[in-house]
């Protein structure tokens, strides 16, 4: 230290240099840069902005400038008129209570629409941080109670209303969240019997991931709702939402079984060894020290594994259960609406999407952070 | 000898109680397979029960009988009198159709979005990224009904779309030029398959030779030779032709020329642009993870750009990119089965219809899953046999 002190100061102290003055303004200077930096870039830019160009306008004549907004009733002259020149979106104002909620009583859809309002609240609120203790557990199982009771009612003077008149994005939301719900927990159970060292169980939990996660959903769906019955006693009949919910419970389980486990084999050794010094029983051991690491650890691939869910919930159609796409698919089954598909399925595809982009952006956001940590 | 070999201590005897953690594993394992197989057991003798009220017969001897269910979209041949059995090799030879085509086409258009997503063009990079957004967002059942009511809404046969001679959009689906294969022709195929083989093990010879001497040896005469001289020679003796067929319109249909139909073009088109936005991520994230340094240190010994590219970048890259890449084929492969949903005769809408036909529940869904299973791990071992290949032989 004391060396430095001898050295003789710098006489004539050296500015920082300007910065090198860009050719012309800032914006030239950015298009310079990212659009036209090489010849071959520049043509790309033209090429590409010609064709979005020429796509811009096509679309601004079919979905705006010859679009029909609004028709009476079901008359659709105008829209047939138009030989698909122009969109006819009088389709959606004339059929988006179908669409969202299905053959729910009309009267009574403020309580699936209430129904979503909850999901969402309890999606915003899941995904504070600050919420991520053991008290959100119960508040899952508490909304999911209220959502329940709404749907169905029967009491307070709330009329009942049987699952097969349920419908549209409510029973989409349902589906994957109930399937979240319930299949977490068996994820969990089916990731640690995957990990222990007992091999008769080991075995039965690596036979059922390897085999749900090897076929496709649509045959956990079939068996749902044709083979289901035949495994059942006589006079047991289970609702065929009930069923493709169940499907769906076993099908999460065995990916969130996967997700978990990789959890698991982050959290060190150590963690494991420290406990066992404790002398913590087997289960006291998972619950208080190794389970809170190892989810806070797979939050973010436990909101793509949703989102994955949600848009796999779309294949109920096939079994004919009414979820958003399939009250989609009905709406238009109606003679005079018949040639407006594209516009429905434009419409509920803005729907899949707000919900699909939010979370995918949330589970970013936290990767951010975690690499920013 | 100084040190003497420990001795093992003596192994506790068994106590009879839960503490002991050898009873505690043991009894912890009968309960479960105990339950597992109640609850089996259970099911099977609800199921032998329900059939035999129903009067469905288990097994698999239905496969023998006349499957009277007509395909239209086959590539061997196939009547609605010919049997179940022949019925289902059918659906398995679509769903491989549909599998393998859309595997590569889905890995080549993911490959190239990915690499736009990197390009210093900010246009293409944004174009890229909302290519990616936006299918990767939207259910792909969803994404194929709407492929396949454009489809619909394709102009009928006669004013069919010709954007290029020879090829025709319509709403019978694409019509393309086809080289009608005989015999010679297929002999000329397996002569360039045999000659891509042999030069394969002559490359790899002459880079051997190449590490003893360090003399650099041409390897183009050889493929010149094997890879296109053979198989001209082979054309030439066995009289193949190798004339384009283009298709015509005759009344209200095409002939000649090779249609891919309407429901299949939908199925492959939602398969490959669905499954391409997630290989566009991997391969990006895949070339992000190579150290800048690497391709740095390779442009400082003056390596040129496609060398680097080559030999230095994309090597390390597949590493990353293998792993996830194999769950993407799988997913597609399992995708494949929406087909169901507009009507293309893949496995699992033949067995759906052979279930609704003959009631075989347990049996049509036990074969879809066989076959998944299948080829699944048809999938799976073909991939780790290439990643354990070009994994990083660490010393």
């Amino acid at each position: 230290m004391s060396s430095v002190a001898h050295l003789p100061q710098d006489p004539l102290p050296i500015g920082p240099r300007p910065a090198p003055r860009a050719l012309g303004g800032h914006f030239t200077a950015w298009l310079r840069a990212n659009l036209f930096a090489s010849i071959p870039s520049s043509i790309m830019t033209l090429l590409l902005l010609f064709v979005l160009g020429k796509a811009c306008i096509a679309f601004w004549q079919w979905g705006i400038a010859n679009a029909v907004w609004i028709v009476s009733g079901n008359d659709t002259s105008a829209c047939r008129a138009l030989r698909g020149a122009g969109a006819c979106w009088a389709v959606v104002p004339e059929k988006y209570r179908f669409i969202l909620f299905g053959t729910y009583p009309f009267d009574e859809q403020w309580r699936p629409a209430l129904a979503v309002v909850i999901f969402i609240a309890l999606f915003a609120v899941s995904s504070r941080r600050s919420f991520w203790r053991k008290e959100l557990f119960l508040l899952w199982a508490a909304a999911l109670a209220v959502i329940g009771c709404l749907m169905w009612g029967g009491f307070l003077g709330l009329s009942f209303v049987t699952q097969d008149r349920w419908g549209g994005l409510p029973v989409t939301l349902i589906l994957a969240t109930f399937g979240l719900a319930f299949g977490f927990p068996l994820g969990i159970l089916v990731a640690l019997g995957r990990r222990s060292k007992l091999p008769a169980i080991r075995s039965l939990c690596v036979l059922y991931v390897e085999l749900i996660r090897g076929v496709p959903l649509i045959s956990l769906l079939f068996m749902a709702s044709v083979m289901f019955p035949l495994f059942m006693p006589d006079g047991v009949n289970i609702d065929k939402l009930l069923r493709a919910q169940i499907a769906f419970i076993l099908y999460a389980g065995a990916y969130l079984a996967e997700v978990v486990r990789g959890g698991l084999q982050a959290v060190p050794r150590g963690q494991y060894e420290a406990a066992d010094a404790l002398g913590l029983s087997y289960w006291e051991k998972h619950a208080l020290i190794v389970l809170p690491q190892a989810i806070r650890h797979v939050i973010p691939p436990l909101v793509n594994t949703f989102i994955a869910f949600f848009k796999d919930t779309s294949l109920v159609l096939i079994i004919g259960i009414f979820d958003l796409l399939t009250t989609a698919k009905t709406a238009i089954v109606d003679p005079a609406w018949q040639s407006f598909s594209v516009e429905v399925y434009v419409f509920v595809g803005v729907i899949y999407f707000m919900f699909c982009f939010a979370m995918s952006r949330y589970s970013r956001s936290l990767e951010a952070q975690r690499t920013h940590n | 000898m100084t040190t003497s070999t420990p001795k093992r201590p003596p192994a506790r005897p068994w106590r009879l109680s839960l503490s002991d953690p050898r009873v505690a594993g043991l009894f912890w394992q009968i309960l479960v397979v105990g339950i597992a197989v109640a609850v089996v057991a259970f099911l099977w003798s609800n199921a032998v029960h329900n059939l035999s009220v129903r009067r469905i017969s288990t097994g698999f001897a239905f496969l023998g009988r006349e499957a009277g269910m007509p395909i239209a979209d086959s590539w061997i041949d196939y009547t609605p009198k010919n049997t179940y059995l022949r019925a289902f090799i059918v659906g398995i030879v679509n769903t491989l159709r549909v599998a393998v085509i859309g595997i590569v086409l889905a890995t080549v258009i993911g490959t190239l979005v990915g690499i736009a997503r990197l390009s210093s063009n900010w246009l293409l990079a944004r174009l890229a990224a909302v290519y990616v957004e936006v299918l990767r967002d939207l259910p792909l059942l969803l994404q194929l009904l709407f492929w396949y009511v454009l489809m619909q809404g394709l102009p009928a046969a006669r004013q069919a779309w010709k954007p290029v001679e020879g090829v025709y959009l319509s709403n019978r689906g694409l019509i393309l030029p086809s080289v009608p294969l005989s015999e010679a022709n297929w002999w000329t195929i397996l002569a360039v398959i045999a000659g891509l083989i042999v030069f394969h093990f002559v490359r790899r010879r002459l880079i051997a030779q190449q590490m003893l001497d360090g003399r650099a040896r041409p390897a183009w005469p050889y493929a010149l030779g094997l890879v296109v001289a053979l198989p001209a020679l082979v054309s030439w003796l066995a009289g193949a032709s190798w004339s384009i067929t283009l298709p015509e319109l005759r009344g209200f249909n095409f002939v000649g020329g090779l249609t891919l139909a309407p429901e299949y073009f939908a199925l492959l088109i939602a398969l490959v642009t669905y499954t391409s936005a997630f290989i566009a991520e991997i391969v990006r994230s895949g070339i992000q993870a190579v150290p800048r340094g690497q391709s740095e240190a390779a442009k400082a010994l003056g390596l040129k750009r496609g060398f680097v590219l080559q030999h230095i970048v994309l090597p390390q890259a597949l590493r990353v990119i293998i792993p996830p890449m194999t769950s993407q084929y799988l997913n597609l492969t399992k995708n494949s089965s929406l087909a169901v949903a507009v009507g293309y005769q893949d496995i699992v809408s033949v067995a759906n219809t052979t279930l609704n036909q003959t009631g075989q529940a347990i049996e049509s869904i036990a074969l879809i899953m066989m076959v998944f299973l299948t080829i699944s791990l048809g999938i799976s071992l073909f991939m780790n046999w290439y990643n354990a290949r070009i994994a990083l032989v660490e010393r």
